[in-house]
């Protein structure tokens, strides 16, 4: 059934982008097309009911590896959809309490676009820095809660530089103040542990292609007692939470790839960190003039993101390409268009050093057998652009 | 997303490199957009003729690929045969480019444009004709180092 034939011979390294499918979540989610097709809410004959129990099955496969209650958790079309409905949802049913929301300068575009149209809507906003690393000072957000703050949200780990922010203060502190706190977790999701019934978070985004679920999938857990209005409007779905027929294959698969990702967590972040090392090693020995972004430590296994002076970064993809390895240059969401990226220049990076970043993302479809050809490939390729650029070594 | 000819000037790119004591050169972008390219031209004095021509880029796929076929063009054009070369016909010679990277071909041909003003200005005794539009360019980006729009701001 699945197709991993299709990708031969290729070094696919930009699973931040999207990962593949588990094999098993794909076998499984073709039966829910064709087979058990029922409307997960058609609950009075038969048909419904199986798609109902799949349903089911899935909420609590998601909520076993959050460590949290089933009824906490809202199958959506995917992460831009639960970061847009948390904090849509959140500024909309708080406004009587408060006017302002908070947020980071380095959160995904679904974070920062939504808060940027809720400031157009009249709502404050206050965009908190980072450090060199990426990452936010918990005792930064302290500072910038006002009374009137309805909503903290601030990402897990961010899907460039893979830094971990210490969601842990940050949630305590949004408790004590009685503040939402609404976190992106659409990079940690079955990458490092997340409990919820330990951690205070109140609103969770997931998207399920970044961990071996299917696009267009993912959640939002909202903690019971949290104040957040829907977003999609309509029949009711959700326990009226969130409208529309529920993507039965999708949810199925998601509620498998949570299940097999909890399985082999700490097995799988240690073989991941083990060949990102050797690949940073290896790229930092071999290249000179290149930066290394992101935290040291507190960074996602998979996650090596690096500025190469004097070469811009759509050039080394398009030479990696051409040698059958796939990476991205910035946020692959942004790759399309042509500004830096926000979160480097966040990170205080310069400019023309950020037009030369190259993020590698490990994952189930690396081996370590890839690293040297990789770093082999990857400086004969800077050798050649830089041998080509009007501005290295003229400095 | 960009055409064979696109990739085979970016993957093979031609006449890479600075001329020995070249009779003209244009630089013309800038790093803190992202892209740079510097020309370096000979010319014949006699027949007004380019004999060499060389690039060097910093800059996305298209910017590199644009270069490599600019030269690849103004390679033994007379100088006015080399000011009509337009960014239009840059593109063309690609087979066209990605809307969001028509921009790119701008900079090659200001480069050359630039490194034939050059030339020129070192040798007031030569004169050919100069298309309004070239001289306009070049003022144009002597102002902000090079009209690169970026689009989305
Ligand atoms: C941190 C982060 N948030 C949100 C998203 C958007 O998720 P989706 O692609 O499921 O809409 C992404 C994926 O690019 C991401 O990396
Ligand atoms: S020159 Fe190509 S993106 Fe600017």
């Amino acid at each position: 059934m699945n197709d991993g034939k299709m990708t031969e011979g290729i070094i696919y390294m930009d699973h931040a982008a999207t990962a593949p499918a588990y094999p098993e979540v794909t076998a499984e989610i073709t039966k829910w097309f064709s087979g058990w097709y029922g409307n997960a809410s058609s609950t009075l004959y038969s048909v419904g009911r199986k798609s109902e129990e799949g349903v089911a099955r899935a909420r609590a496969q998601v909520a076993a590896l959050l460590k949290t209650s089933d009824r906490e958790i809202f199958f959506t079309s995917g992460g831009t959809e639960s970061d847009n409905w948390a904090v849509h949802g959140a500024a909309i049913a708080n406004r009587k309490k408060g006017n302002r929301i908070i947020t980071s300068a380095v959160e995904h575009h679904a974070v920062l676009e939504c808060v940027q149209y809720m400031g157009r809507q009249g709502f404050d906003v206050t965009v908190l820095p980072v450090d060199q690393y990426g990452m936010v000072d918990p005792a930064k957000v302290r500072e910038a809660l006002t009374d009137d703050t309805i909503l903290v949200s601030i990402m897990h780990a961010n899907n460039e530089v893979g830094t971990i922010n210490p969601i842990v203060e940050i949630g305590a502190i949004c408790a004590e103040r009685g503040v939402l706190f609404h976190t992106d977790a659409v990079q940690t999701v079955g990458k490092i542990p997340i409990d919820l019934s330990a951690v205070h978070v109140d609103l969770l985004s997931g998207s399920s292609h970044k961990f071996g679920g299917p696009k267009g999938c993912g959640f939002l857990y909202a903690r019971k007692g949290a104040k957040v209005d829907p977003y999609f409007h309509g029949g009711g779905q959700e326990r009226g939470k969130r409208s529309g027929t529920m993507n039965v294959p999708g949810i199925v698969g998601t509620g498998l790839a949570c299940e097999i990702a909890g399985s082999h967590m700490a097995q799988e972040a240690a073989r991941l960190s083990a060949m990102r090392d050797e690949l940073q090693k290896g790229i930092l020995e071999r290249i000179p003039d290149v930066k290394m972004n992101g935290h040291p430590e507190k960074r996602l296994a998979g996650h090596l993101n690096v500025c190469v002076e004097g070469v811009e970064g759509e050039s080394m993809v398009m030479c990696l390409d051409m040698n059958r390895v796939c990476v991205s240059s910035g946020s692959a969401c942004t790759t399309g268009s042509l500004e830096p990226s926000h979160v480097l220049l966040a990170m205080g990076i310069p400019v023309e050093l950020s037009h030369g970043s190259l993020r590698f993302t490990l994952g189930s479809a690396n081996t370590p057998e890839q690293i040297p050809y990789v770093l082999d490939r990857l400086t004969t390729i800077v050798g050649k652009l830089r041998a080509m650029s009007p501005t290295y070594r003229k400095r | 997303m960009y055409s064979e000819k696109v990739l085979d000037h970016f993957t093979n790119p031609r006449n890479v490199g600075e001329v020995e004591n070249p009779d003209g050169v244009g630089e013309v972008g800038n790093p803190v957009c992202g892209d740079m390219m510097k020309i370096t031209i000979k010319v014949d004095a006699k027949d007004l003729r380019i004999t060499d021509v060389k690039f060097k880029t910093l800059g996305c796929g298209a910017a590199i690929a644009t270069s490599s076929i600019t030269t690849e063009m103004a390679a033994g054009k007379t100088l006015e045969e080399a000011l009509a070369i337009t960014r239009q016909a840059v593109a063309e010679g690609l087979d066209g480019l990605p809307p969001n990277k028509l921009h790119c071909s701008n900079l090659a041909a200001d480069g050359l444009h630039k490194a034939i003003l050059d030339y020129l200005s070192k040798r007031p005794e030569v004169k050919i004709n100069v298309p309004e539009a070239v001289i306009k360019r070049s003022q144009e980006s002597e102002e902000h180092d090079h009209d690169h729009n970026h689009g989305e701001e």
